[in-house]
């Protein structure tokens, strides 16, 4: 049976098909401002890639903050579900799921079969998100998916102060104006936004095996600094953005 | 039936009886001076009683800050009292009813001028400084109880500070009245208050019954008069009619949710602004949140009340409630009363007003997670101020709670369709 995830994120939107428990395929997009059409959009976009004809398809799963908005799915579930499932499936000894998206950042925990036993998400703020980063590397000028790269070649990282984006804004842009090397600042920002995130497992008692999901999880200073931060090894699976998708494919041919 | 039907025949029918009697008790209030009745404003957990007893109408600002809440008037009044100087990291509480002593705002255009105020700490440190503000703003005599933190207990020590202070209390009265407190009344009070706590008690209890005939959005509202008229034949009265009709809502099996699944029990002083939405968004998951720590709080001491001795035992039975024991205590009654209402799951308010209800939940979470294996969900929120409460955040961590309790009580359920050769399902 052929199943379908689709998962709709405050800035892009993925989906992915699961064919008798085996992933085909995935598709990312940006959401814009219309969620409704991103989903079948991306859902489109992914049927034609694979050749599949949408009557195949049996079950359909949303998830994501646009979940609701996606009328053709059979069911709606939230992405901490779904992220729990993803990882899960990719691999069935991970007990730890850390998800860094576009708005928000949750920790998962799993029992051993891939049931979510706790989670943790950010408070209604963007620090620890993927939209700090992003703000963040706007001020830096470095274009966001090279801002892991650059950190990585930092020598003494400099101490963001604020937890409020705004003022680590003006911060990190007083550092520019006193001349600090840009790794450095890198290197700092991503320190400083691990923080917020480690403190979320820490909140569940998150332990290893961990995997790291979401767009956030390409960024490999994000993952070093967290790493650091937990004193403990965090995989990155191929496709983190999309693991949400995925897990929702998988759920939906259980519906 | 139709849905409207449905929605008719579930109603609690003492409602409408509860919206009178509160309205007719605020009109008196605000009427006091007219008929030469002085009025008093108290902290919810101060001992009442006395007053009632030498015939003071109490006016609670924190009841009033739960209206201007429910009325959604919250971020109006607290930012007055921002502009004011007053910190946003102030109790909303303080914050409404310190801006609402200035304009003259909210529901019913502001409470009563005080003739006097009564401060218990058993709630909060808040209320010293709130109340001391309202005292020079008024220019009233302040009286101030104070009650020790109870961490592991109650001691010889605790008992003399405390009593003495009930005795000064009623000296206090007596000297702003004019009046002598009349004991024979004070005891028929007591006995009063006692009656309506445990009625109150009865009322809660009833919620074990599956279907729960109501559920803790019904008792945050009828919870406004062991409050307010705590120590009257009126909330005695209305308590006995309304215990009658749960009972008869068992009988009939007339639940408050329908198709009830699910229990759950909260935590915390209740979101007075979203109170609807979030009432709906449990009830479409066919959950109920049949009991919470808060409304049980005014009937929490009553095993400490003597109603042949009430004014000396009343200073245990204020000291020992729910928000001034330790941590270890509080969750040793979350705990019971997980067992007792059969709950499958905690949801607990980070209220960002109320510190002391609020600090200790981590670790409160954390006992109920390791002792009671139920899920635990924590929602950041403010009872009063809008500003901090997201909608969207909230509702993704009750749909993902819901669903974690969903999987839970599905026993042969995994989740997807894995089985023992399709575990490497991934393609990485």
């Amino acid at each position: 049976m052929i199943s379908a995830g689709i998962d709709i994120g405050s800035i892009t939107a993925k989906a992915a098909l699961v064919d008798d428990g085996t992933l085909v395929a995935t598709r990312i997009i940006f959401t814009g401002y219309n969620p409704a059409a991103a989903a079948r959009e991306v859902f489109a976009a992914l049927l034609s890639q694979t050749g599949i004809p949408e009557a195949s398809v049996r079950r359909i799963v949303a998830t994501g903050y646009g979940r609701a908005s996606v009328d053709f799915a059979h069911k709606t579930l939230t992405e901490i579900i779904c992220h729990g499932a993803g990882a899960h499936f990719l691999d069935p000894d991970v007990r730890g799921v850390i998800d860094v998206g576009g708005q928000d950042s949750k920790a998962i925990l799993l029992d051993a079969n891939g049931q979510v036993e706790n989670f943790a998400m950010n408070d209604k703020c963007a620090a620890g998100t993927g939209r700090f980063l992003e703000v963040m590397a706007q001020a830096l000028q470095i274009p966001l998916d090279q801002m892991g790269e650059i950190s990585l070649g930092a020598e003494t990282p400099v101490k963001i102060s604020s937890i409020c984006t705004v003022f680590a804004e003006s911060e990190v842009i007083s550092m520019i104006a006193r001349q600090k090397n840009r790794r450095d600042i890198a290197a700092g920002i991503h320190i400083s936004t691990a923080a917020r995130v480690a403190s979320l497992a820490g909140k569940i008692h998150l332990g290893p095996p961990v995997v790291m999901t979401g767009g956030v999880a390409k960024n490999k200073g994000m993952v070093k600094a967290l790493e650091d931060r937990l004193g403990y090894t965090i995989t990155v699976g191929a496709m983190p953005q999309e693991n949400g998708a995925v897990g929702a494919a998988f759920l939906a041919a259980g519906i | 039936m139709t849905r409207t039907d449905d929605k008719e025949n579930r109603k609690i029918a003492a409602a409408k009886k509860m919206r009178d009697i509160m309205t007719t008790y605020y009109l008196d209030a605000l009427s006091a001076s007219q008929n030469n009745r002085q009025v008093a404003w108290i902290t919810s957990g101060g001992p009442v009683e006395p007053l009632v007893a030498m015939d003071i109408i109490p006016v609670y600002p924190e009841n009033h800050g739960a209206m201007i809440g429910s009325s959604k008037m919250g971020e109006d009044l607290c930012s007055k009292a921002e502009e004011m100087g007053y910190s946003t990291d102030l109790c909303s509480y303080a914050r409404a009813d310190i801006g609402c002593a200035v304009v003259q705002g909210g529901p019913i255009g502001g409470l009563p001028k005080p003739d006097m105020l009564i401060c218990c700490n058993n709630i909060c440190g808040t209320v010293l400084k709130w109340y001391e503000v309202q005292a020079r703003y008024y220019d009233v005599p302040l009286f101030i109880l104070d009650t020790p933190v109870c961490h592991t207990g109650y001691f010889p020590e605790t008992a003399a500070y405390v009593k003495a202070q009930i005795t000064e209390y009623i000296g206090f009265l007596e000297s702003v009245t004019g009046k002598k407190m009349d004991m024979d009344r004070m005891n028929q009070v007591g006995h009063l208050s006692l009656e309506g706590q445990k009625l109150w008690q009865q009322v809660l209890k009833t919620t074990a019954h599956k279907p729960s005939p109501m559920s803790a959005f019904d008792a945050f509202f009828f919870l406004a008069l062991i409050v307010t008229l705590r120590g009257t034949r009126t909330a005695v009265d209305f308590y006995r009619e309304l215990l009658t009709e749960m009972e008869d809502r068992i009988t009939r099996n007339i639940s408050i949710v329908p198709e009830e699944q699910y229990r759950l029990l909260w935590d915390n002083l209740p979101v007075w602004h979203r109170l609807k939405w979030l009432s709906q968004k449990f009830s479409d998951h066919k959950a109920c949140l049949v009991a919470d720590t808060y409304t049980s709080a005014w009937c929490g001491a009553i095993q400490y009340i003597d109603p042949e001795n009430f004014l000396d035992s009343i200073a245990q039975a204020y000291t020992r409630i729910y928000l001034n024991i330790g941590i270890d205590q509080m969750a040793d009654q979350i705990l019971d009363m997980i067992a007792f209402y059969d709950v499958h799951g905690l949801v607990m308010h980070s209220n960002r007003s109320c510190k002391p209800y609020s600090f200790g939940q981590m670790d409160i979470m954390n006992i109920v997670r390791k002792k009671a294996g139920i899920p635990v969900l924590m929602l950041e929120a403010d009872m009063v101020d809008p500003r901090s409460f997201s909608q969207s955040q909230i509702d993704t961590r009750i749909d993902a709670f819901m669903e974690i309790i969903q999987h839970k009580n599905r026993p042969h359920t995994r989740v997807g369709p894995q089985t023992d050769t399709g575990r490497k399902a991934g393609a990485r």
